[in-house]
Order: C-alpha cells, then structure tokens, then sequence
C-alpha cells in the first residue's frame, strides 16, 4: 500500500482517525408530504456516531423511507413538502448540501441489488460512481481493486453483474457505494432477498467493513434475528415519532417493542416470557447462551 | 392434485434447475419448499401453473398434463403471488389490478363488486383503491399481489417469499391467512427462507438443493436434523436449535419439541 492510499484511508476512516465524532445528526424533525394530512416524521432526534452499526425498525408504513430520505438528501432536494427542524451528515447540513457533496458522505444499498447494477462488467459496475465524479484513472483503478478486495469479489472482477448469484450480486452493489468512501452506509432491508446462509455472511461483512473502515452503517430491517448480533443500537419508531433507543438486548427486552409492531426474535421473545414467569435471566439472542443459562439454572450451577 | 413424474428443467443457457423431481402433493395439503437461493424453488413452483414446462418428465394438476393446457386454463387452479410483485403488477389502479383476473375469468359485476371488497379491506388496501399500485410500498405490493389471487379463489395458492418485507403485525395476518387456507380445504405451497415464520405452521417440509429434493416430510422432524440442513443451506429455528442446546447435556432439565411447541418441563411457549 502507497503512502498516499494510506492517507487517504486514515482521511476516509472518519478524517483523521477521529472516528468517534458525530456522523449524523436530526434535530427535531417534522416533516409532512404535500397532499398528506399527517407528519411522516414528528420531532424526531437521532444522534449517530462515527462507526456504530445502528438498526432501524418499525411497522410499515411507521416513517422509516421518509427518515432515510431526509438523511440522503432526497428530502427536501427532491421531495419538498413541509420540513420542520434539521439534518446534518459529517459536515454537511442536508438541506443546504449540494446532492453531489452528499452522494459522497451518504452511501445508500438498495434492498434488491437488481435496482443498483447495470454494466457490462463487475468492476466497470463498481467504477460508475467513479466515472460521474471524473476521479483519474490511476485513483479509480486503486479504489476499485481495494473495495473488490474489500468485499472479497476480486475474482469476479470481468464477470458479467446478471450472472452472478444474489449473494454476490448484493457483494459488487455493496462494492460501488464502499468505492465512493461514505462516511455513512444506507442499507435498506439488505438481507431480505437472501437466503439465511448468505445472509448470515452478509451480515459479518457488514461487521468487518466497519471494524477495518470505521464506515457507519445505518440498517433498515424487519428481520432482526441476523442484524442484531452486530447492532451497537437499535432504533424503533412509530407513527413517524422515535419511541424506542438502546443497545438491542435491552430494546428487544422492553415489553413495549412488541406492541410496537416490531418482530421479536424467537430467543429474545422466549427470554421475556421466561422472565416474567419468574426465571432470573440475563438479555441475549443466542440459543447457545440461553442453554447455558437454562442449565444453569435447573442444576443449580 | 399436483405430481411431479421424473422432472428435469434445463434453462436455455444449458443450465439445470431442476433434476429428476419426483413429488406428490395432495389436495388440501400444505407444503413448504426451503433451500438456498438457486436450489430450483421458484422454478419448481412455477410448472405447477404452467409457466414452465418440464424439459424431461411429466407434471400433473389434477391429473391432466401441463403440457397439455394452457396458462391461462392452469391459472384458474393455481394461484401464484411471485416473490418480486413488480413482475405481477401492471393496472392503473388497486382496483382494477385486483378486478383484472375476475374479469378474465368471467365473473358476474356483481361477483366482481363483491370479492373485490372483500379483498381490500382484509388485506388493508381499501384506501388505496384508485392509487397506482406503483405507487405502493414493497410490503403493500405484495400483500396486493395476495388479495388478486384469492379474489378469484384458486383451489392451488402459491406464496413465493411471502413474509419477505412484511413487518410483524403483517406476518401474523399472514399466518392467519394460511391457516384459513389450510381450513377451507386449499392446497397450499409456501416457498420461503423464512423458516422462523415456516416452522410453526408444521407444515409438511421440502427441502431443495441443486435442482433437487433432497429431503421430504414433516417440518417438525426434517428441522431437527443438524446435517440435512446444513447440507442444504437452510439455517435452523431457533428454537429447534436451542433444544438441542439443551439435549445435549445429559443431565440438562427436560426439554422437548411437539406441535412446534418447546417445552422446557412444561409448555413455554410458540
């Protein structure tokens, strides 16, 4: 590695090494279509920072894609309406940011890879970003290769996007927002189009990335069981208000997160029940750890 | 109601979906197909209405031969809500998407009026009646998708991926349906990754891999078996798999699985 590409990472792993800073940051936010009755969003406050892996889940229909759009800059850009409080993302306040200055702080993963995948070639495909923002060929060839060994596609590099499986192919859309260097990832209900398995492998490279990178990553998602072992916070939100914000376990144990409409995990949802018929457990989504303590507490040890 | 005689499908690209498949389905049974993206299920389901032909081998609906019908004719059977609506959906309005095939099947306008009403409200599409379904959410789609087949009352229902996008009031109502369906006598064929949703429904269980079944039977045994699934791709519930957690030690407290129930010296819970 060059000692320029080696810059330029400390730069990109949240400027300077400085990765503990705030990434994202709503302030009081209300936000209302312009045919709508109701707020899509009401005085919601959400402070992310620099490397967390935070979850955003609720009910359809709860505010969550008008969240998202607000944090990339859809709103108020593209959809206007009535806009209430403010967005901020790394330096750039949203509503006064230029889209093209977001596009490379915000990076957003659709839920199906299809939508996000349109060239000939794998790493033509990763390059397209690229090629908008006319970087220099010598810097695009270096950023291409490190987010295709990033993403451990390599290999895939001149294959055609249409063959590849679902899993890959959500690996080489993942690799063309990493290349741009977001501070902060989108992913929209990324595992919902694969199976378990990939998902599951889906789910550690999303760990990994943010381990090496420092990248933030933002996630929306019904099915928690996969996503929540790698989650620093999850986020719950309801009729477009925010009304739950904690580390998982404490979140998934709250009796509250249920009647919000979010799906509790088989193992997390037995734990509650257990506990309310008295059993003294700790909060946790493995089988593997529930046996321990189930063990334990039936032997006495 | 449904077989598969020695079916092999071989895309154009020369590739094999599915090899040698042999399956027997009978009315008002309930089916779920598990298996890793790729392993043939989509392509299974879709020669039960026709979309698909067998390249070798034969597929039977009610004993006549797909081959010898068309979709159209296949389609007053057999319902299938595809995985990606977008692939489905193409009306100007909720409305006539969900008319669409009733009018094609005939249906009297009084008929029409009615299953249509029934249709949107129990699937909460009512206010959305004139709205493009373009316009819908990933979750609304789908559930559209859904209200359009059983407006028409196929005997055969086919859910491919159905909880996918769904949140957990949805995938409850979701449930529900199914179990209706299976009370009204339908045969149903769920296809799905979701075996958290699959496994309590105790459904008789398919498992596919490469083209192939390579497992058959009820869900409740198949889920147990740690080398099967694994082989498979298919990731086991997590209830299943905490029981045998705790079967594995000798001295552990009772523990057993019945009626996609654990009970841990009693009945804990669903």
């Amino acid at each position: 590695m060059g000692i320029a590409t080696l810059l330029d990472i400390q730069r990109w792993k949240g400027l300077g090494g400085n990765n503990m800073g705030e990434i994202l940051r709503v302030q009081n936010l209300s936000f209302r279509y312009p045919e709508a009755t109701k707020f899509a969003v009401r005085d919601f406050d959400l402070t992310i920072k620099g490397g967390e892996i935070v979850i955003l889940a609720g009910p359809s229909g709860c505010g969550k894609s008008t969240l998202l759009r607000a944090v990339n800059g859809l709103i108020p850009h593209m959809y206007t309406g009535e806009y209430l409080g403010s967005v901020s993302v790394g330096d750039h306040k949203v509503s006064e940011a230029r889209m093209s200055e977001l596009a490379q702080t915000v990076g957003l993963l659709f839920q199906n890879p299809e939508n996000q995948i349109f060239m000939f070639s794998v790493e033509r495909d990763i390059a397209f970003g690229l090629e908008n923002l006319a970087v220099p060929p010598d810097e695009m060839r270096t950023r291409v290769d490190e987010a295709m060994r990033q993403l451990g596609i390599t290999d895939l590099a001149q294959r055609a996007p249409h063959e590849l499986s679902d899993g890959q192919k959500q690996r080489v859309a993942l690799a063309g927002v990493i290349v741009m260097r977001p501070r902060l990832i989108i992913l929209d209900e990324p595992t919902s189009l694969l199976d378990p398995k990939t998902a599951v492998e889906l789910v550690e490279l999303v760990r990994r990335l943010r381990d090496e990178t420092g990248i933030t990553f933002l996630i929306v998602e019904h099915r928690l069981e996969l996503l929540v072992r790698i989650a620093d916070r999850l986020v719950v939100m309801s009729e477009g208000r925010k009304v739950l914000d904690g580390g998982p376990e404490e979140v998934l144990a709250d009796e509250r997160a249920a009647a919000y409409g979010i799906s509790i995990p088989p193992i997390p949802r037995l734990r509650n029940q257990l506990k309310r018929d008295g059993l003294p457990l700790e909060n946790g989504f493995g089988p593997d750890e529930l046996a321990e303590e189930l063990n334990r507490e039936a032997l006495g040890r | 109601m449904i077989e598969f005689r020695d079916v092999t499908f071989v895309h154009q690209t020369g590739k094999a979906a599915l090899r040698d498949v042999n399956l027997k389905v009978e009315k008002a049974e309930m089916l779920a197909v598990v298996g890793e993206n790729g392993a043939g299920k989509t392509t299974l389901v879709k020669h039960v209405n026709g979309l698909l032909k067998p390249t070798k081998g034969t597929v039977l609906v009610d004993g006549e031969e797909t081959t010898k019908k068309s979709t159209a004719e296949l389609s007053r059977k057999v319902g299938i809500a595809f995985q990606n609506p977008d692939h489905q959906l193409f009306s100007e309005s909720v409305e006539a998407e969900t008319a669409f095939a009733l009018k094609n099947f005939g249906f009297s306008r009084e008929l029409i009026d009615q299953r249509l009403n029934w249709a949107l409200q129990f699937f909460g599409l009512e206010e959305y009646r004139n709205s493009s379904p373009l316009a819908l959410s990933g979750g609304e789609k789908k559930r559209l998708t859904l209200a359009c087949i059983l407006a028409w009352d196929p005997e055969v229902v086919i859910l491919d991926e159905p909880t996918v996008g769904q949140d957990a009031i949805q995938k409850e109502k979701l449930s529900g349906i199914i179990k209706m369906l299976r009370s009204t006598g339908k045969t149903t064929i769920i296809v799905s990754h979701d075996v958290e949703f699959i496994w309590p429904l105790q459904p008789r269980l398919v498992v596919m891999s490469q083209g192939r079944v390579v497992a058959d039977g009820p869900a409740d045994t198949l889920m147990r078996d740690e080398g099967l699934l694994e082989g498979a791709r298919v990731m086991q519930p997590q209830l299943v798999e905490l029981y045998q957690r705790l079967r594995r030690r000798p001295d552990s407290p009772f523990a057993s699985v019945n009626d996609a129930r654990l009970w841990i010296t009693g009945p804990v819970v669903s």
